[in-house]
């Protein structure tokens, strides 16, 4: 059961690549066009020092970001999920803040707080991928149905007590699917400061400097190891909502 | 059964604000229920039976009237109300028994925690439960969930028991067989208990006092009682006296309805 876990996607994987490797050696096309897997080895060998260094940056802001993105999310869907006047204030606000590209704001921020890279960039992070937390963590609250309440609350329980014990728990499956967008969302954050603020600093940066060194394969190595790391971010919320919330998982 | 009434609820009207304005659901609410006495409350639907429950079990405050438990007036949710709906609301996190266990953990209890667990356990196995303490509240049918939700109502021994149509959403045969749970469990654990329903036989069938609420904005229109046969069977749903009972409960929800004649109504 378990090796079968891991087998299918690794041979998935597998697939992919050749599938890829086959593509790019029928069509004859030379790596500035598309660099094929075999290309991608030798990058990796290179400039493997500057892969550990930079992805260790990309990583790190990431995660700061997304934890600043669960704090606010939660709290924000706190607020909007136990108040009504709350959520009609603050939807249209929050959906417009979303709707707002942030590639946009990149250079805003990034004028705006000048230098501080490492700030900017978890910034990015965060601004990027709140915005599900709190959308499901307003919606799981707001949904609780009233008996759940009224079970506790007839027995004279606080507020506080009705949280903790029931609509927390119960909005823990829709908080961690909204984490599994939002970790990928984080990324993407991540990276837009990184390619576009000039401090040389994560992946993003690496994968600029392939771009102004015509170093193509080192750019698709830089795609992959994104790849990667998010992948190993996602299967991290993955087991953690396997440990607080499988319980709502029925295909067990 | 002493004549005091534990629950006595005198002259109660309520009325909800609404976005589409006032709307009234109590108007003129008398309702007694001696100590161990097991009351049923029919009606047609809408009539504000729910409203009912939240006034007994102190989840909301009537404009106007008395609530008292035990001579004292309700003004806020207290410890000594177990309830039960309809939707069973078990926490699909948590074990059977430790959903059984959760008001516990809310009341100020002497138990301690191997006693509590045994008092679960022994509820769970009179309901019919036994050996399915440790699993998930998905893995139960409906019937089964809803034994659970009575098991946690009476876990901490409540002085007041609240169902408000606990087995409405259940097949019928499913539904007869919690009836004589019900009688079971009540023999064992008595309480004071307010049944809401909308199956008169069930009300016939639990109950010793049927209370017939008039139509929206609802008052007390008709009190039957049932009289005392001692330990009660599905057989006892078909005699003269239970057809003879069930069709003066028919004709009042009828009155209720506003589809006989009110003059027949008996005040």
């Amino acid at each position: 059961m378990s090796a079968r876990k891991i087998l299918v996607p690794l041979a998935a994987m597998v697939v992919f690549l050749a599938l890829w490797e086959l593509l790019v050696w029928v069509m004859g096309w030379p790596n500035y066009k598309m660099a094929s897997p075999s290309d991608l080895i030798p990058a990796f060998q290179r400039y493997w020092g500057l892969f550990l260094e930079m992805g260790w940056q990309t990583l790190w802001r990431t995660v700061v970001g997304l934890l600043l993105a669960v704090v606010f999310g939660v709290a924000l869907g706190m607020i909007m999920g136990f108040s009504r006047t709350m959520r009609d204030a603050l939807y249209p606000l929050l959906v417009g803040f979303n709707a707002v590209p942030k590639a946009t704001v990149v250079p805003i921020v990034a004028l705006m707080f000048v230098g501080w890279h490492d700030f900017n960039t978890v910034l990015i992070a965060f601004m990027i991928s709140f915005f599900p937390i709190a959308v499901s963590v307003s919606i799981g609250l707001s949904t609780l149905e009233p008996e759940y309440r009224d079970i506790l609350r007839s027995l004279g329980a606080s507020q506080a007590t009705i949280f903790w014990k029931i609509a927390l728990p119960k909005t823990l499956p829709e908080f961690f699917g909204a984490l599994k967008v939002s970790v990928t969302l984080a990324f993407i954050g991540t990276n837009l400061m990184e390619i576009v603020s000039p401090h040389g600093r994560g992946l993003g940066a690496l994968f600029d400097s392939g771009k102004t060194n015509s170093d193509y394969p080192l750019m698709f190595a830089v795609l992959i190891a994104l790849a990667f790391l998010g992948i190993v971010l996602y299967y991290i919320v993955v087991a953690l909502e396997r440990i607080f919330a499988g319980w709502a998982d029925r295909t067990v | 059964m002493t004549d005091d009434p534990l629950i006595d609820i005198r002259g109660v009207r309520h009325t909800f604000r609404t976005a589409s304005g006032p709307l009234k659901v109590l108007d003129g609410l008398d309702l007694s229920v001696p100590e161990g006495g097991f009351v049923a409350v029919v009606g047609p639907s809408g009539c504000g039976k729910s409203t009912l429950t939240r006034l007994v079990a102190g989840l909301m405050i009537p404009d106007e009237g008395t609530v008292r438990v035990h001579g004292a007036p309700v003004t806020g949710p207290r410890s000594n109300v177990g309830m039960a709906f309809q939707n069973p609301v078990l926490l699909e996190w948590r074990s059977i028994l430790d959903n059984v266990l959760l008001p516990l953990e809310i009341v100020p209890t002497k138990l301690s925690k191997p006693e509590r667990e045994a008092r679960a356990r022994r509820l769970l196995a009179l309901v019919g439960l036994e050996g399915f303490e440790n699993k998930r509240p998905s893995e139960l049918s409906g019937g089964m969930k809803q034994r659970a939700s009575l098991c946690r109502a009476l876990i901490h021994q409540p002085e007041v028991l609240i169902l408000d149509e606990p087995f409405g959403a259940l097949d019928a045969f499913t539904r007869e067989d919690l009836w004589q749970t019900m009688h079971r469990v009540k023999e064992e654990e008595p309480f004071t208990g307010v049944l809401i329903t909308h199956d008169l036989r069930e009300s016939i069938f639990l109950a010793d006092r049927v209370v017939v609420l008039s139509g929206r904005p609802a008052r007390t229109q008709f009190t039957l009682e049932v009289p005392d046969t001692g330990r009660r069977t599905l057989d006892h749903l078909y005699t003269p006296e239970a057809a003879e009972m069930l069709n003066t409960l028919r004709h009042q929800i009828e009155i209720a309805q506003g589809r006989a004649p009110a003059a027949q109504a008996a005040e």
